[in-house]
């Protein structure tokens, strides 16, 4: 049932301090969680003390300053540096968030960071989000209709149609609302989390989609979609303002139409 | 090197066409003891220091039989129905939540049964 002594190898223990250079005004420091799979040793949170006078204003900004001039093995995922890419997602003092849209000024003391929580970590802030992507595989996520399209057009929407849409379509798949909700910790294997959700909603409010009935289907499970209790974390979580919450509540208002 | 999740492996043994059930029962029975509960808390209060026979025959009246009977059934079916989401969330090993469940489900239908019959046995006189 429950394991109460950690597995060999993840206490994590205090690691190396780089300190601010001579004549620094502005110093933040920033404990980042450290672990390399090759050397054997324990996760470790290092200290980076940087000049926020030379820095700019994101924690991403940060971890690109300490990757290029202090620490070059700091390992993160990062892309497009403006919210749109959900690479950059992590635990920043304690929420996850995406570190591009997550300014330093934001925290007050150190800023700690981790990697999102209760995941397989591959390197430092990188975890293993191979699990959820096989998850929103599997929820289909594509335009499922029998009806041909017609000839000269595409298959349209009205405005009202495509206003249900709205909330959902945004979501990036940064997976900081799946990896902050309770359940999910607890079963990852068979609970799908908000994220997988809200997009498995976003396909059922598609005016367009005809899989809607074999796509409630495929949720309908005690684990899949029931494991949800409302916890509202996922929704606290996004760093996108959505509300993957609501989305489960109208999937599970559907399969009570439906009965 | 952490383990690489495959679409097969997520899908598992698929869905288990169910759970709506019980969602809805459990929303349903917690609807049903509000009003069961506040019915069940002003009558015991007002028999606060009635002698035993008072509430013997406040028991024994048929809509109060059959209300406190309801209430009996709504509860520990409501109960199992909670405590199944708890041991679905935190007992992960197959057979010990199996095991969890039956003999929830066991105790909660004994239960019940024996508060009904301690209800009929003061209503029917016995």
């Amino acid at each position: 049932m429950v394991e109460f002594t950690l597995p060999a190898n993840s206490r994590v223990v205090e690691g190396k301090t780089y300190k601010a250079p001579q004549g620094a005004k502005r110093v933040r420091t920033f404990r980042i969680y450290r672990w390399n799979p090759d050397d054997g040793q324990n996760p470790r949170m290092d200290r980076f003390e940087i000049d926020l006078d030379d820095c700019g204003p994101m924690i991403l900004d940060a971890l690109i300053k300490i990757k290029n001039e202090v620490d070059t093995t700091l390992t993160f995922r990062r892309s497009c540096r403006e919210g749109i890419c959900g690479s950059c997602a992590m635990n920043v003092d304690g929420k996850n968030n995406l570190a591009c849209l997550c300014p330093i000024e934001e925290s007050s003391g150190e800023v700690v960071v981790r990697p999102l929580p209760h995941m397989h970590v591959i390197k430092d802030l990188v975890p293993d989000t191979s699990r959820l992507f096989a998850q929103h595989a599997m929820i289909e996520p594509w335009l499922k209709a029998d009806s041909p399209p017609p000839p000269d057009r595409e298959r349209l929407q009205s405005r009202e149609d495509r206003g249900e849409l709205d909330g959902l379509w945004e979501c990036i798949l940064c997976f900081c609302c799946s990896t902050s909700c309770p359940s999910y910790w607890w079963n990852p294997d068979r609970f799908l989390g908000p994220a997988i959700l809200l997009q498995a909603y976003r396909w059922i409010a598609d005016s367009r989609d005809e899989a809607t009935g074999e796509r409630l289907d495929e949720l309908e499970d005690p684990f899949r979609l029931y494991r949800c209790h409302t916890i509202m974390a996922c929704t606290n979580a996004c760093p996108k303002g959505l509300n993957p919450a609501k989305a489960i509540a109208e999937i599970k208002k559907r399969m009570i139409l439906r009965r | 090197m952490a383990t690489r999740f495959t679409l097969g492996r997520v899908r598992g043994l698929g869905s288990a066409k169910e759970g709506v059930h019980h969602w809805w029962m459990q929303r349903a029975s917690a609807v049903a003891l509000i009003p069961l509960y506040l019915w069940f808390a002003f009558s015991v209060t007002a028999l606060a220091g009635a002698p035993h026979a008072a509430l013997l025959a406040w028991v024994g009246a048929p809509v109060n039989a059959v209300l406190l009977i309801a209430l009996i059934a709504a509860n520990f079916y409501h109960g199992h129905l909670g405590l199944q989401v708890v041991f679905e969330d935190y007992v992960p090993h197959e057979g010990k939540r199996l095991a969890c469940l039956l003999v929830s489900q066991f105790l909660s239908t004994l239960f019940a049964l024996g508060g009904a019959l301690a209800v009929l046995k003061i209503a029917l006189g016995g």
